[in-house]
């Protein structure tokens, strides 16, 4: 069963603004009954001041959903349309006292449903139809949700990416795609800081990432100067490594360890420390 | 909370409370070791033996033929694993898009390490293809795994003459019948199956323990390995109060089966007549004639399954969805989907599943509340507008 909070509980129990605004300025179509979830959000806005005067919300979906919904709606009533499009979907859930990650995806399909009536607004075609190129086939996500997404939420792993977006929850076909829009992403800018997430690693996932860490970033490099590496063991921060092949004996091996320590520091956690055992 | 509307019993069932009592003595004073060598783990044996004696009986088995397990799942797992291991040359394997996890996962597992599976379809009722079955068939097959009832439709599948064409070509058949143990009668004596799960928990046992039969004279692998119980056909020390717990329980189960068949229908058939009455745009999942007495899956469309359940949860009713969002995974049940329930229905299928314990002013609650919950939640979707116009859910 989920954890929501009250606030979810009571939206979803008793949700504020339900139905179709008379004659609406603004309409937000977004989701699908296929992928399990749809918001159509329809607007009321003055055209003097620019000001979202009524907002009602439609709603396909579960608890969070039908939450979410309720609260942008009650979260843009009153701003302008400028006020409105700089709430981000992290504002939904907050609005909500928090989701649960697996949910999150329903506070990035509000955002996208005020984004979409205010394009409609302004007479800009909705991204589903600008061409936008679809990386997730199965909820139908493009690339250029997926990004900012990433970029808004800080988000590093393809888990994140699909519990924000659902992208690389179905078939599972565009993970890699996924990994390379988050390798683009970050190798661009340096990691962002997420003291909540780092710990709240579990041992195994934190072996795991680092595992990965070392056969994705580190391994390909090593061999390809006919080298090798073998991870050994994991003790709260420290790291311990065996190097193989011609990194045995060889004079830039503590180059190599820092190295390696600073690409686990980056992309696992910031407190780790790698020692190379030597046999 | 107050007591709860309990109708999610193929998720789990209360533990009876015959089953309670016989179980106590041996979580207090009789905590000995059955392997053990003086009297007071010894007196254990004949005690597992009368409870293994019960559990063979409700299936109309030999107490030899029964070896008890840690749950379904690890009977499952066993099943398909001892056909592998004492068929090393055959590296195909049949089973149906619509297994429980424990067999549908564990497969897919195999596939990955490189045995051919043939997952054979269903149609949408939630059939089987017997045709797809025979073309799937060859000298390559080491076992084949149907469920001989779904957990989530309630669907039987024909169990008998699938088992019958496998005997004359000598392939090793198993199925879970972990639903269908306790609420239909089986009988091992003329049903031509090889190995059958059943799960204690899904009737009135406790959770944690399991069993597989396994017929006299089939070739068998054991999956845990390690002490000599269970004649060294799974390791572990015998789980001696829970074994207890399911012998008991068998032996309840085989007491009320004529009253308790055509109790559970009753109220099942009350519920679904009712609900597809007073609901519009409902439908009901799967095949209503081979059926378990006690499930009903009723799709409701253009809502979303966890929205009614949590709606449902405030009236203390406890059913369970196929919806992907009330289960965490992105997409909705496998099962459902192998069906081909077309997706205005998909994400807002509700199973109710009934038990002995159940009662008639329990269904009337939820033929009660759950329209107008549909109907509210209608109101809220975007979906489905124009069918409702006109009508009106009462």
């Amino acid at each position: 069963m989920w954890e929501y909070t009250k606030q979810v509980r009571d939206l979803f129990l008793h949700p504020k603004n339900v139905g179709e605004v008379e004659h609406p300025d603004a309409v937000g179509e977004v989701g699908s009954i296929i992928c399990g979830d749809a918001l159509k959000l329809t607007l009321k806005i003055d055209k003097e001041t620019g000001r979202i005067l009524d907002a009602k919300f439609q709603t396909f979906g579960c608890a969070s959903a039908i939450a979410s919904s309720s609260a942008l709606t009650e979260l843009v009533k009153g701003k302008t349309l400028d006020e409105a499009l700089n709430i981000t979907n992290k504002d939904i859930a907050d609005f909500l006292g928090g989701l649960p990650e697996e949910k999150m995806h329903c506070s990035v399909m509000g955002q996208e449903a005020l984004d979409a009536a205010i394009a409609n607004y302004r007479g800009k075609a909705p991204v589903r139809e600008s061409g936008e190129r679809v990386v997730c086939k199965c909820f139908e996500v493009t690339e250029e949700k997926i990004r900012k997404v990433i970029t808004e939420n800080r988000l590093t792993t393809v888990e994140e990416v699909t519990n924000y977006t659902k992208a690389g929850g179905g078939c599972g076909t565009c993970i890699p795609e996924i990994e390379a829009i988050l390798k683009s992403i970050w190798a661009l800018k340096p990691l962002p800081e997420k003291p909540k997430k780092s710990g709240r690693l579990t041992n195994l996932q934190k072996i795991a990432l680092i595992q990965d860490v070392i056969e994705r970033e580190i391994r390909p490099r090593l061999q390809a100067d006919n080298g090798d590496i073998e991870l050994i063991d994991v003790e709260g921060p420290q790291v311990i490594v065996a190097l193989r092949a011609m990194c045995v004996g060889c004079p830039m091996g503590g180059v190599t360890i820092k190295g390696i320590e600073e690409k686990l520091r980056e992309l696992v956690s910031s407190d780790i420390v790698v020692e190379a055992r030597t046999e | 909370m107050t007591t709860p509307i309990y109708l999610d019993n193929n998720a789990t069932t209360s533990v009876a409370a015959e089953v309670l009592e016989a179980m106590l003595p041996y979580l207090k004073e009789l905590y000995g070791n059955a392997s053990s060598m003086h009297t007071f783990g010894g007196q254990l044996g004949p005690r597992l033996r009368a409870a293994r004696e019960k559990v063979a009986a409700l299936i109309g088995a030999e107490p030899d033929e029964i070896i008890f397990t840690s749950c379904g799942s690890e009977s499952d797992n066993t099943a398909v694993m001892s056909a592998l291991e004492v068929n090393p040359h055959k590296r195909h394997i049949i089973t149906t898009r619509v297994e429980h996890p424990a067999v549908y996962n564990f497969c897919k597992h195999l596939a990955r390490k490189g045995y051919r599976v043939t997952f054979l379809p269903v149609d949408n009722m939630g059939r089987l293809s017997l045709d797809a079955f025979y073309k799937a068939l060859d000298d390559e097959t080491a076992i084949v795994s149907i469920m001989y009832a779904n957990n989530e439709t309630g669907v039987i599948f024909p169990i008998e003459e699938i088992g019958t064409v496998l005997k004359e070509r000598g392939i090793l058949f198993h199925t879970d019948a972990v639903q269908a143990v306790g609420k239909i009668p089986l009988d091992m004596k003329t049903l031509p199956v090889d190995m059958l799960s059943l799960s204690g928990h899904k009737l009135h046992a406790p959770k944690g323990i399991g069993a597989l039969y396994i017929r006299k004279g089939t070739r068998f692998y054991p999956y845990i390995i390690g002490g000599h119980q269970e004649h060294s056909r799974r390791a572990g020390t015998e789980n001696v109060a829970s074994i207890i717990g399911l012998g008991e329980a068998c032996k309840v189960s085989m007491q009320q089966f004529g009253t308790e068949h055509a109790h559970l229908s009753m109220l099942r058939d009350k519920l679904e007549n009712s609900l597809l009455a007073n609901c519009p745009d409902a439908r009901v999942n799967g095949d209503r004639v081979d059926r378990l007495p006690n499930t009903t899956n009723i799709s409701f469309e253009y809502v979303e399954g966890e929205a009614i359940l949590l709606r449902l949860d405030e009236y203390g009713i406890c059913a369970s969805s196929g919806s992907a969002c009330a289960s965490g995974a992105l997409e909705p049940s496998h099962v459902l989907r192998a069906m081909g329930v077309p997706f205005t229905a998909l994400h807002g299928s509700i199973r109710f599943s009934l038990s002995r314990y159940n009662n008639e002013a329990e269904i009337d609650k939820v033929i009660e509340v759950l329209p107008p919950i549909i109907k509210d939640l209608r109101m809220l979707s975007p979906y489905g507008r124009e069918n409702l116009a006109g009508q009106v859910c009462k």
